[in-house]
């Protein structure tokens, strides 16, 4: 019992860095109807921003945290701008594909200015261990839940109070509509790319000092993961991402603790086939209204 | 001096020529109605009006600013609103975040609450609902929500873009009387309806689209009694 609470701590823990990083997918694709392969390296950019401000410009870890997710937040709407706002009006693949072909420059970009190896993170937080009876928590989960939690909350008071929250939703719901409310389309869609990326820079740190290691394609499975615990949770989703990563982290966690390491990954997708033919919709998905 | 003047507006969709030269204007305080058949071009020209179609050329005039290539966000904020073909409420919203989209461009917090007020007092039904999904309205309480949610830009003038469409008979006897009071309170007017014979009754002038054109205008009796009209649009 007590080895099972531990690996659900050990499971949360992981699931809110897949949690934050599938914030960025659900938003992203409920509002332009795109997946955003490139979001995965947005996370990998965090991880390294904060690398660079920890390791080599001695910050401390709150505000290398800050660091990360505003270089993210701005490389999110750099990419919009750049790569999918022109391609607003065509085929949905067209988008997919250049997502990928993004992820791809992402990847590459860092390994050419950092190199491909594995860096290993500075320890900008003491590790402590506490017993909490039978289970043990350490320092680094602690602020793994913690800054995960104080995210969501932000987030969830942006998207429900504010004006530009508003007008997230009213785009997501009906673009045209909203348009007509005089709210500017495009830069609710950049605001959301901001948002979404921040995020995924905020997990690019905790990523960092959780496995201490970071390299360039780093993004890529925890990416797909992500996305996957996004689809699990319903695609467009905002509650349906956080369940979905806690999920997707306590499932891989105890696939490794009683099962075997080898098919840590093989579990998650073996999740998202489950998902597509049995509620193709996620758990929180709503089915798309037709639109004649 | 007219409020609304359009010019010679062309719109195309891909190599389709949608509108093919539409010339019309709105006067201060009336109700002007656009009547035709599915297809004509009525909601194209809504949407050129509002902005959110592109003109191939041509020009709009509101309140003797230029709004041709004017976006939608210029347009609303200057005075103009339009009520969407469907409704087209914000699902997953409730009744009153719905209302508060109507008022996203403006500041003054006191006028929203009086105009929120002014839309409760007109459609009670909405302020019984405030805290429900959009969603789980009826089709005759989401037109008034639309309705509502565009007063809340506290419009000089109102688009309305079929607003009796898929609505009980009795349901469309009150939205037209609606939209007379909305007009009897100073807001001008220019509705687009399929159901000519209501639109025509409440019109102080009307057009009639075809297939792109402007084929007849003229006061709402005047096209009412006109012999093409009876036989094209009103059964008869």
């Amino acid at each position: 019992m007590s080895q099972f609470l531990q690996q659900v701590i050990n499971g949360l823990s992981l699931g809110s860095i897949y949690a934050l990083i599938a914030l960025g997918y659900t938003m992203v694709y409920g509002i332009i109807k795109l997946i955003n392969f490139a979001h995965g390296d947005v996370y990998m950019v965090g991880a390294y921003t904060a690398f660079i401000c920890t390791a080599w410009l001695g910050f401390g870890f709150f505000p290398a945290l800050i660091a990360s997710m505003v270089v993210c937040g701005l490389l999110g709407v750099l990419i919009e701008r750049l790569a999918y706002k022109p391609l607003r009006k065509a085929p949905r693949i067209t988008a997919l594909i250049t997502a990928i072909g993004v992820s791809y420059v992402l990847e590459y970009t860092m390994q050419y200015f950092m190199g491909s190896e594995v860096r290993t993170y500075p320890n900008v937080l003491p590790k402590t261990i506490y017993q909490l009876g039978p289970v043990s928590i350490t320092t680094h989960q602690i602020y793994i839940f913690a800054i995960t939690i104080v995210l969501m909350v932000a987030l969830q008071f942006i998207i429900s109070k504010t004006r530009m929250g508003r007008a997230m939703r009213a785009v997501s719901v009906d673009e045209q509509a909203a348009e007509l409310m005089g709210i500017n389309v495009d830069t609710t869609i950049s605001f959301t790319f901001l948002l979404g990326s921040a995020l995924a820079g905020a997990a690019g740190i905790l990523v960092g000092i959780y496995y201490n290691t970071i390299n360039p394609l780093m993004g890529l499975t925890p990416g797909l993961k992500a996305f996957v615990a996004a689809v699990f949770g319903g695609i467009g989703s905002i509650p349906g991402a956080v369940i979905g990563g806690l999920f997707i982290g306590i499932a891989e966690t105890m696939v490794v603790a009683y099962g075997s390491s080898l098919y840590r990954d093989a579990i998650v997708y073996a999740i998202l086939i489950v998902v597509l033919i049995v509620k193709p919709t996620g758990l929180l998905g709503k089915n798309q209204r037709e639109k004649v | 001096m007219a409020m609304l003047e359009v010019k010679d507006l062309h719109v195309h969709y891909g190599v389709i020529e949608a509108l093919k030269g539409v010339s019309m204007s709105v006067n201060e305080g009336q109700i002007v109605a656009l009547i035709g058949s599915n297809g004509a071009g009525k909601t194209t020209l809504l949407q050129s009006i509002s902005g959110i179609k592109k003109k191939t050329s041509g020009e709009v005039m509101f309140l003797s600013d230029n709004i041709t290539s004017a976006s939608p966000k210029k347009i609303v904020s200057e005075g103009l609103t339009q009520v969407p073909e469907g409704r087209r409420v914000f699902t997953g919203l409730s009744v009153y975040e719905n209302l508060m989209m109507g008022a996203f461009l403006r500041r003054d917090k006191q006028g929203i609450e009086e105009d929120l007020q002014k839309v409760y007092a007109q459609f009670p039904i909405l302020e019984q609902r405030k805290n429900q999904d959009a969603s789980t309205l009826s089709g005759g309480e989401q037109q008034m929500l639309a309705m509502g949610r565009a007063l809340m830009a506290r419009p000089k003038l109102l688009l309305l873009d079929e607003p009796s469409m898929g609505l009980a008979p009795i349901l469309v006897k009150e939205i037209f009387s609606i939209v007379q009071e909305i007009n009897s309170t100073g807001t001008t007017v220019l509705l687009v309806e399929q159901n000519a014979k209501m639109a025509l009754s409440i019109a102080d002038y009307a057009y009639v689209l075809e297939t792109g054109r402007i084929s007849l205008q003229g006061t709402g009796q005047e096209l009412a009694d006109s012999p093409e009209i009876q036989k094209a649009y009103l059964g008869g």
